[in-house]
C-alpha cells in the first residue's frame, strides 16, 4: 500500500517531576508551544492533533482529551485522543502519522501529558481498577504483582540473576545525569539497587521508574512540508502495534509475543530484514529494569534470553555497538506514562538529528526504533525512524 | 535542536508543601459505587466455586480449556462449545513475596506478606493461569513449578466468589 512519507520536524518536552504545579493543561501547552517554536511553526500551521493521555483515573477527570484540548492546540480542529496505556506515548505519534500518511493532512501536532500526582496519596490505588473486576480484584491486587511475576518468570526461564537485572536501572540512572528533563538521575551501583525496599519480590524500590509528572510533543509533516520546514527531518519510516489478550496470566510472561508481532510490523513497513544489524540506537520501554531487557527480545534485537548477555558486554551503553535507552529511559528520565513514550521517540529524533547535546551516542546512527507497553502488560507499540 | 537550550518549564513542589497549605488545591475524593454483571461464563465459575468446585470451558476447535471460562474463544473468534470441570491441584508458574498493600501502603511490621501467584490449574490446557494466592507455607520455600492444592472456605460460608478459594497450599508429588 503506498503511504505518504511522514517526518518529525520539531519537538518539545517539559522537565518530568513528582508533582508538578502546573495543570495537564499547562504541561501540554508547555511542551505543545516548545515543539512549535523548535522549527519555527504556529499553531496556525498545524492541521490537527493528535492526544496520547493514560488513565482518566490519576486526574480524576472523566473524558480527560476533552479536558486537555485546549492546551493542546486542538480547539476548533480536528482533534482525537486515544489510549493504550503505558503504550499510548509510541502510539500518539503513530495516530499522528495514520493522519498524514493518508494523504488527508499535512501538518499534525503529537501531544502526550499525564499528571499522576492528582492522585492521592498515590496513583497505585487507581491500578487496581485495571485488573478483572470479578475474577482478580477481591483479591487486592497491586499493579507491582504483575510485573514481579513477570519478572520473575523472564528470570527463572533463562537463569538471569537480580544483580544482572540492576544493571539496567543503574545504567539508565546513570544516563538521565545528562538529560534536562530527568527526574530521578542517579549514580548508583547494583548494591543499591539489592539494597533498596523490597516492595514485592523480586522487585525492588529501584528496580521501578517513579511516578511523574510531565509533558512531551512532537510536529509532524508530510515530506513536501517537511523539506519546506526543515533540513534535518526524520522519518517515521515503519509503525507497528499490537494487542495481546487481556487473560494476562494465560500468556507466557517470559516472552513478550505482542511486542515482536509490533515490532515485525514496523520493521516491515520499513524495510528492516535483520533488526539487529540495521538498528543502530533503541528506547525499549523500560518502567521496570527487567524489562528493558525483555522488550529488546520481544523487538528481536536480541535473542530470547539474551539481551542480559549485551548488557553485560556493555553493548547497550551509551557508548557502547547497541545504545539502549540513552535518554535514561523511563527509570532515569521519569515515567509521566504517556509522556514518557513520546519522551524516548523524541529521543531518537535527536539522536539521528546529531542533536542530543551530552547524551549523543558516537557513530552517527542513521536509524533508531522507540517502544512503549502497557495496558493489562499486552500492548506493544513500535516506530522506526530514519535520518 | 537540544534540549538543553530551552526553557523546559514543570515547577516540582514537596508532598509536604501540600499538607502544610503552602499550595492551594481543592481535594475531593469520588463516590462511586460498581455493581458488575458476572455474565454467562464467570457466573457459572462463580457457582461452582460455591460448591468448592473449577470449571472451564473447552473450546472444539482449538480444543483448549479455558480459565476462567469464557463464552466465545478469543483465538478462535467463535462461541466455546462445552463445560469441563477441572481439578483443584495445579502448579505455579511464577509467584512473588510483596510488602505492599494494593494502595501502596506497606504492611505492618510482623504481618505475613502477600503471596500472589499464577497458578496452572491441572485438567485445564497447559499455560491456563489464574491469579490466587499462596498460602501454608514459607515464603523461601515456594518455588516455580511447585505443585499446589486450593484450600476451599467452609462451604456454609462461601458467597461464590474468587475469595471462596483461601489461597492455594503446596502439596506433594
Ligand atoms: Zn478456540
Amino acid at each position: 500500500m503506498a503511504y505518504r512519507r511522514v517526518a518529525i520536524v520539531g519537538a518539545g518536552i517539559t522537565k518530568f517531576v513528582r508533582r508538578a504545579q502546573e495543570t495537564g493543561k499547562e504541561l501540554a501547552f508547555q511542551a505543545a508551544k516548545m515543539a512549535l517554536d523548535s522549527c519555527g511553526l504556529t499553531m496556525k500551521d498545524i492541521e490537527c492533533v493528535s492526544l496520547g493521555t493514560a488513565p482518566d483515573a490519576f486526574d480524576g477527570v472523566h473524558m480527560k482529551g476533552e479536558y486537555l484540548s485546549d492546551g493542546s492546540g486542538g480547539w476548533r480542529k480536528p482533534y482525537m485522543r486515544h489510549f493504550v496505556g503505558g503504550g499510548t506515548g509510541v502510539f500518539a505519534p503513530i495516530h499522528g502519522w495514520f493522519h498524514v500518511a493518508s494523504g488527508m493532512f499535512d501538518t499534525c501536532l503529537v501531544v502526550c501529558s499525564e499528571k499522576m500526582s492528582s492522585c492521592h496519596p498515590h496513583p497505585q490505588g487507581a491500578f487496581k481498577t485495571i485488573f478483572d473486576h470479578t475474577t482478580e480484584q477481591p483479591l487486592n491486587p497491586t499493579l507491582i504483582w504483575i510485573f514481579a511475576l513477570e519478572m520473575n518468570r523472564y528470570m527463572q526461564t533463562y537463569g538471569i540473576t537480580k544483580e544482572e537485572i540492576a544493571l539496567v536501572s543503574v545504567k539508565n540512572k546513570k544516563n538521565a545525569m545528562d538529560h534536562p528533563s530527568a527526574q530521578l538521575p542517579m549514580e548508583i551501583t547494583v548494591e543499591d539497587v539489592l539494597n533498596s525496599e523490597v516492595l514485592a519480590w523480586p522487585v525492588n524500590r529501584l528496580d521501578i521508574s517513579p511516578a511523574s509528572d510531565g509533558a512531551a510533543a512532537i510536529v509532524l509533516a508530510s515530506e513536501h512540508v517537511a523539506k519546506r520546514i526543515t533540513d534535518k527531518p526524520v522519518w517515521i519510516d515503519g509503525v507497528g502495534w499490537n494487542l495481546d489478550t487481556a487473560y494476562w496470566a494465560t500468556r507466557d510472561l517470559a516472552y513478550p509475543r505482542y511486542v515482536e508481532k509490533a515490532a515485525r510490523m514496523a520493521y516491515e513497513m520499513a524495510g528492516i530484514k535483520e533488526p539487529q544489524k540495521e538498528i543502530e540506537i533503541a528506547e525499549p520501554y523500560d518502567p521496570f529494569d527487567y524489562k528493558e531487557l525483555h522488550h529488546m527480545e520481544g523487538l528481536l534485537l536480541a535473542d530470547r534470553g539474551k539481551a542480559v548477555e549485551m548488557l553485560l558486554d556493555g553493548k547497550t551503553q551509551r557508548d557502547g555497538d547497541r545504545p539502549m535507552c540513552p535518554s535514561g529511559g523511563a527509570l532515569g528520565v521519569g515515567n509521566p506514562i504517556a509522556a514518557t513514550g513520546l519522551m524516548k521517540v523524541i529521543e531518537i529524533f535527536l539522536q539521528l538529528r546529531g542533536e542530543a547535546g551530552k547524551r549523543q551516542v558516537p557513530g552517527n546512527p542513521r536509524c533508531g526504533l522507540a517502544q512503549a507497553w502497557g495496558d493489562l502488560m499486552q500492548v506493544g507499540t513500535v516506530v522506526v525512524l530514519r535520518r | 535542536m537540544e534540549l538543553e537550550k530551552f526553557e523546559l518549564g514543570a515547577t516540582h513542589y514537596k508532598e509536604s508543601d501540600l499538607k502544610e497549605g503552602k499550595l492551594l488545591s481543592l481535594p475531593w475524593t469520588p463516590n462511586l459505587k460498581y455493581a458488575w454483571d458476572n455474565g454467562v461464563a464467570i457466573g457459572r465459575y462463580l457457582t461452582e466455586l460455591k460448591e468448592g468446585r473449577i470449571i472451564a470451558r473447552k473450546c472444539n476447535k482449538c480444543r483448549r480449556i479455558m480459565l476462567p471460562p469464557r463464552m466465545f474463544c478469543e483465538l478462535c473468534w467463535r462461541p466455546t462449545d462445552e463445560w469441563v470441570y477441572v481439578q483443584d491441584t495445579g502448579r505455579v508458574n511464577t509467584f512473588s513475596i510483596c510488602y505492599v498493600n494494593w494502595d501502596a501502603s506497606r504492611i505492618k511490621k510482623g504481618e505475613k506478606p502477600h503471596l500472589p501467584a499464577v497458578i496452572e490449574i491441572d485438567g485445564a490446557s497447559p499455560g491456563m493461569g489464574i491469579l490466587h494466592l499462596l498460602g501454608e507455607v514459607k515464603p523461601e520455600d515456594i518455588k516455580i513449578g511447585m505443585r499446589v492444592q486450593a484450600v476451599w472456605k467452609k462451604p456454609e460460608e462461601r458467597e461464590g466468589a474468587i475469595t471462596d478459594i483461601l489461597y492455594f497450599k503446596p502439596v506433594r508429588g
